[in-house]
This record gives C-alpha cells, sequence and structure tokens, in this order.
C-alpha cells in the first residue's frame, strides 16, 4: 500500500508536465492544423532558456521561469511568422516536412551552441524531501506539480473566458466563417502557435531542474506528446490534460508493477487500445461536416 | 566552351589521382564514437583522448615513418549508425584498424563487420562480456568486461558489509550483462540478490523503479549507468527518502560531473572506476598521467572528462604500438601484432590475454579497477 501511493503521488507529478506538454500541442494542431514537429525542441529551448536566466545570468529561479516561458513565447510566435505565415494553404505534408526541419536546426543548433554535456539547474528548496507518513515527494516536484496546475488553468480560462479565446475557439470551429466575422485569423494562428509554444517551454523550464538538460531532451517530451495527443483525441484540450495523467499512471504502474524494463512501452500499449476501441481518441469532439 | 569542360574534366581526373596519393602519406585509424544521442558527451570525451594521443605520437615522428592520422565518425548513440559507420570506414576510407564504439551494444553490432572484412577493432570502453566470449578473432578490449570489475570488487564486499543488494540498470548489453556479472559474484560471496530493475538509455524519470526500491530489506543499491543517467537517480533517491548504500559499475560515471550536478545528492556513493585522474602519484604510470592531465587541460576540456577520455588516449597509443610492431599498416599484420603489444596504460599495464572460444580468440587486457567515494564534495580512494 505504501508503494501504491508513492507511486501515485509520483504519477500525479509526471501528469501534471505532460498535460502541459499535450495540450501546447493538441492547441497548435486543432487550430492551424499544423503537425508542430517542433514541440520537442520548444521543450528543450524552454530547459535552455530557463539554464541561461537561472545560472548564465543568475536570476532568481522564480524570476527566471517567467522568463524562460515569455522565451518561448517569443520563439513560437517568430516561427509562426517566418515558417508557418508564408505557407499557409500549403500541403499539411509540406508544413510538416518544414516543420521537421525546424525542429533539426533547433535540436542542433542546442547541441553547436551548448555542447552534449548534461545542464543542470538548481533549485531553491531543501534537499529533504517533503515526508507524509510513507510517502515521500521533493519540494521541487511539487512545486512543478502546483505551477503546472495553475498554467493548465490559466490556459483554461483565457480560451474560454477571453475574447483572444473566443476568437481562437471561432477559428477552430471554421477559419473561413470566424473571417467573415471579423476574426483577424492572422493574428489567431500567431497568438495560438506562440501559446502553444510557450506551454512546451514552460514544461522544458519546470523539469529542466527536476531532471538533467541536454540538447536531445525533447526527443522523448515529443514522443510523449504526441502520444497524450492523439490518446486525449486530436484538438481536445481537456482531452490532453486527461490524457496527460492516464499516461503518467500507465507508465508509473506499469513500471512498478509489470516491468521497468518497458516502462515507455506501457503508455503505447493503453494508446494502440483506445484507438482500437474509440479510433478518434477518448475526448475527441465531433467533427464538423460540410 | 568545350575546352573549358576538357579542362575541368581534366582538373577533376587530376584531383581524384591526386587524392589516393596524400592519403597513402599517412596510417588512418577509425574512430567510431557516439558524438550525438544520448552518449554525446562521453564519446566527444574519448575522441578528445584520441587527438592527444595522435598529436603526441605524430609530434615524435609518427608510426613507420608515416603520420597517423584519425578518421572519426558520429555513431549517433545508436547500433545501426555504429554498424553502418564500421562499413565506412573500411570500404570507403580503407582503415586498416579502428577503435570503438563506446557503448556495448554499439560494440556488438559492428563486430559482425569486423568478421565480415577481417579488420580488427580496438574496444576501449564496452564492459559485456558478451565483447571477448563470442567468439570474434578481431576484437581486442582493453576496458574491463563486468566480470572483471566484479571480480576486482569481490574482496572489498565483506568489508562494506553487504548483505543484500538490488539492482537498477540501463536496459541494454552494458546494464544487463553487469546485474548478471555482479549477480553471480555477490550470490558466491554470500550476499542475497533482491530485485533487478531496468531503465531505459533515454529515460529521464526512474521514480517507478525507486519506489519499488525504497521498499525491500536490501542495504545495497548497484547502479550501471552513464554519468547522466546516474545524476538524475541520485537526485530522484534523495528527493524519494531512498537511504541505501550506492555503488556504481561500468567506469563510465565521471565522479566529477556528478558532485557538479548531483551535489548534496551524491555524498557518500561509491563508484567502480579504472582510472586516478585525482591522484595522478597512485596511477602506474604517474609522469604519463600527468603528461596527458596537462595536456587535456590545456586543450581546454573539463576534467571532469579524464576518467572517459584517458580510454581514447590508451586506445590510440595501443593500436599505434601494434601497427609500428605489425611493420605494415594491414589489417591482418595488425590483427596478428595486437597479441605482442605489451605497454603501460594509464591504468595498468596493457597485454591482450586470450578470452573466448578456442581457436577464434578475442584479446582481452586487464586493468586495474578501484573503488572511489564522494565524500563531503571530495573524491577519493574509498576507505575501507
Amino acid at each position: 500500500m505504501d508503494q501504491f501511493l508513492q507511486h501515485l503521488v509520483n504519477a500525479m507529478v509526471l501528469g501534471g508536465a505532460y498535460a502541459l506538454l499535450g495540450i501546447g500541442l493538441t492547441l497548435i494542431f486543432g487550430i492551424m492544423n499544423v503537425v508542430n514537429f517542433t514541440h520537442g525542441a520548444l521543450y528543450t529551448f524552454g530547459a535552455y532558456a530557463m539554464y541561461i536566466a537561472a545560472v548564465s545570468l543568475g536570476l532568481n529561479f522564480f524570476v527566471a521561469l517567467p522568463v524562460a516561458i515569455v522565451a518561448g513565447l517569443a520563439l513560437g510566435a517568430l516561427i509562426e511568422l517566418v515558417l508557418l505565415r508564408p505557407m499557409r494553404g500549403a500541403d499539411i505534408d509540406t508544413t510538416m516536412l518544414v516543420m521537421i526541419g525546424a525542429g533539426i536546426i533547433l535540436q542542433s543548433g542546442t547541441l553547436w551552441t551548448f555542447g552534449g554535456v548534461a545542464k543542470s539547474v538548481p533549485a531553491p528548496f531543501p534537499d529533504a524531501p517533503l515526508e507524509l507518513g510513507p510517502v515521500s515527494i521533493s519540494w521541487l516536484r511539487l512545486f512543478v506539480l502546483l505551477a503546472a496546475a495553475t498554467l493548465i488553468a490559466c490556459a483554461y480560462a483565457m480560451i474560454n473566458g477571453t475574447r483572444l479565446g473566443r476568437a481562437m475557439r471561432a477559428t477552430f470551429q471554421d477559419a473561413d466563417t470566424a473571417a467573415l466575422m471579423g476574426v483577424n485569423v492572422k493574428l489567431i494562428y500567431t497568438a495560438t502557435f506562440a501559446l502553444g509554444s510557450s506551454l512546451a517551454a514552460a514544461a522544458g523550464a519546470l523539469l529542466g531542474p527536476v531532471y538533467v538538460i541536454f540538447p536531445q531532451m525533447g526527443d522523448l517530451a515529443a514522443v510523449k506528446a504526441f502520444a497524450i495527443v492523439i490518446l486525449g483525441g486530436l484538438g481536445s484540450i481537456s482531452g490532453a490534460t486527461i490524457g496527460g495523467f492516464i499516461l503518467a499512471l500507465a507508465e508509473e504502474f506499469g513500471a512498478g508493477y509489470i516491468s521497468s524494463g518497458y516502462r515507455d512501452a506501457m503508455g503505447f500499449l493503453i494508446i494502440l487500445a483506445v484507438l482500437l476501441a474509440k479510433p478518434t481518441g477518448l475526448f475527441a469532439r465531433a467533427e464538423r461536416v460540410g | 566552351m568545350s575546352t573549358f569542360r576538357i579542362a575541368s574534366i581534366a582538373a577533376l581526373a587530376l584531383g581524384l589521382a591526386a587524392a589516393p596519393a596524400f592519403a597513402a602519406d599517412t596510417i588512418k585509424i577509425g574512430v567510431n564514437e557516439p558524438l550525438t544521442g544520448p552518449f554525446a558527451a562521453s564519446g566527444a570525451y574519448v575522441v578528445n583522448g584520441a587527438r592527444i594521443a595522435a598529436d603526441e605520437i605524430n609530434a615524435k615522428g609518427g608510426v613507420l615513418g608515416k603520420k597517423i592520422e584519425l578518421v572519426i565518425e558520429d555513431n549517433k548513440s545508436n547500433p545501426t549508425e555504429a554498424a553502418a559507420v564500421a562499413e565506412k570506414l573500411i570500404t570507403s576510407d580503407e582503415t586498416p584498424v579502428m577503435m570503438g564504439a563506446w557503448g556495448s551494444s554499439l560494440t556488438l553490432a559492428v563486430m559482425p563487420k569486423l568478421e565480415e572484412y577481417e579488420v580488427p577493432m580496438l574496444v576501449e570502453t564496452s564492459s559485456s562480456g558478451k565483447i571477448t566470449t563470442s567468439g570474434n578473432p578481431f576484437v581486442f578490449r582493453i576496458s574491463p568486461p563486468s566480470a572483471l570489475e566484479a571480480e576486482a570488487f569481490a574482496p572489498m564486499v565483506p568489508k562494506l558489509g553487504m548483505k543484500k543488494a538490488d539492482f537498477l540498470v540501463i536496459n541494454n548489453d552494458w546494464g544487463r550483462g553487469a546485474a548478471a556479472d555482479f549477480g553471480k559474484m555477490l550470490k558466491a560471496g554470500g550476499v542475497e540478490v533482491g530485485l533487478v530493475e531496468t531503465m531505459d538509455a533515454g529515460a529521464q524519470d526512474m521514480s517507478a523503479q525507486l519506489a519499488k526500491i525504497k521498499g525491500t530489506d536490501a542495504d545495497t543499491l548497484m547502479i550501471t549507468a552513464a554519468v547522466d543517467q546516474l545524476t538524475l537517480v541520485f537526485k530522484q533517491m534523495a528527493a524519494m527518502g531512498v537511504k541505501k548504500r550506492v555503488v556504481t559499475t561500468g567506469g563510465s560515471q565521471n565522479p566529477d560531473q556528478i558532485v557538479a550536478q548531483a551535489g548534496a545528492a551524491a555524498e557518500k556513493t561509491l563508484h567502480l572506476t579504472t582510472f586516478l585522474p585525482w591522484d595522478p602519484a597512485k596511477t602506474p604510470d604517474p609522469k604519463a598521467t600527468e603528461y596527458f592531465l596537462a595536456e587535456w587541460k590545456k586543450r581546454g576540456h573539463p576534467f571532469a572528462g579524464a576518467t572517459e577520455s584517458f580510454r581514447g588516449y590508451d586506445g590510440i597509443r595501443t593500436i599505434a604500438a601494434a601497427i609500428e610492431k605489425a611493420g605494415a599498416a594491414e589489417p591482418k599484420a595488425i590483427q596478428k601484432a595486437f597479441w605482442e603489444v605489451k605497454l603501460t596504460g594509464l591504468n595498468g599495464p596493457i597485454a591482450f590475454a586470450k578470452s573466448g572460444p578456442e581457436g577464434k580468440e578475442s584479446g582481452q587486457s586487464k586493468p586495474g579497477v578501484y573503488l572511489i567515494e564522494i565524500a563531503d564534495g571530495q573524491i577519493g580512494e574509498a576507505k575501507l
């Protein structure tokens, strides 16, 4: 039972970060119909931005975090303006290839700039974990969970409660009609991509101090983000949130009670099962026809 | 226009003809290391160590009157790529001998290519027992296989007071091999073996495995992984309050990087290493160690990398000695000459003993193995 609780706590912490990754990706896909292959690179970028802000520039940890998130926002906006805006209306495969290329450039650029040796970001939390009976949780991970929950709540509030959010949802439902109703669709695309990117960067900036930072860290994160999005249903934000937690639970309990060698395979087994039973994902919104 | 075309074709032909003539002035040594992917940092260290050896040898006039030339290729930490790189080095660069490929799974993937083309390879880092027991006569290894490492660790086990050990190993030939060899040694010494947990090479979160390990009554956790993953394991152990003695194996732990990145979480951990750069006077060839460390520093490489890069340095020196003995830069002659090589490496005498099935033996050298401890952020030999 003690072990069960520890696994549960671990899964909750991991799930928060997974949800952030998933929401960013699903948002971009749902609204822009772009398969964002730079998502992993943006996650890595967020972690390195955190490293530059907190270690190289010596900023306070809690100041460095928003700096890294804003840097992700800016990079996302830049990618949209330079690469995606001229490609609008192009074939989805063409866009995909461009994004794969951009991802490779970002990753190689990181390797070139920082080298392959992993970096770490010290966090201003006590080393001793918080002990709740048989369960231990590090203060840093607790902070990551709370920060992720806050960011997810902010993203929800923004999408459901603001004019920009309403315009985004309108664009998601039908871009042409939204444009006719006076929505500046171009601006919505830039805002969406920047927002999605900043969420990936936030996940990287939060998890960077928990793990270590290295140029290829985004590869596995990207695979998981895609898995979460497929699990939750393409374009569904609540699906991505719940999908993130389902993946974390599957990995944690699969590794704990079945086999740690297959930890990363557990999530994909669930995805296979979901795709067989409900091919559109668990929470996909019904597609508009016509 | 046509004169220009003829001229350019002539120039091209001349260029092509000139290329091999230039190449014949040097002796090529293929270097097959992971320069990108999860093992990028370690592979780069080995390559930079190899460069020091090559420059030192060339400054002294080279080998057989020719300069040596390292042909360095990136195997991307990927076994399939490692095999492709070996094929490229042999067929396109025509290297008569190679060094590689850091990881056990990478080296094992290269080995069939060695048999196919009959080109010898010096293995500088890999620990899996399979490399020198599977009957590949083109393999010469200077790093200790897990069984040798376990054998060196055996007399220290009772001194540490170990009763029961769990294992947490990287899920590849290296990790699983280490778990098997150390497990066998411990059982023979009356130490119980508990859980054997694995983690994927790129995995960053080991909380599930550690939650399981936390619940056992084992007093020691044996870990086999590369340095980045070790850092994570230590941090996560501290975060989850896992309090057990830790012993790491494999010689790719890079203790300075661990101290720098895991900090207090690495306190009191024990590490089996094959080189003592912290105390050059205690190494088998203090002068060579000091030269190597000075040169390493002069080139601006981090001290932390020395525990990894010395293998590249020793590897190239061993290969050069074999070419010298062979009297010709040809695969067959070099393969034969490896058996007669004798030199003092930075971690002990290098000489190859036969290992594996009769008639197809691989060469295995027996380097020194040391147990070091991190105490108060300082690295030193463990006091037993």
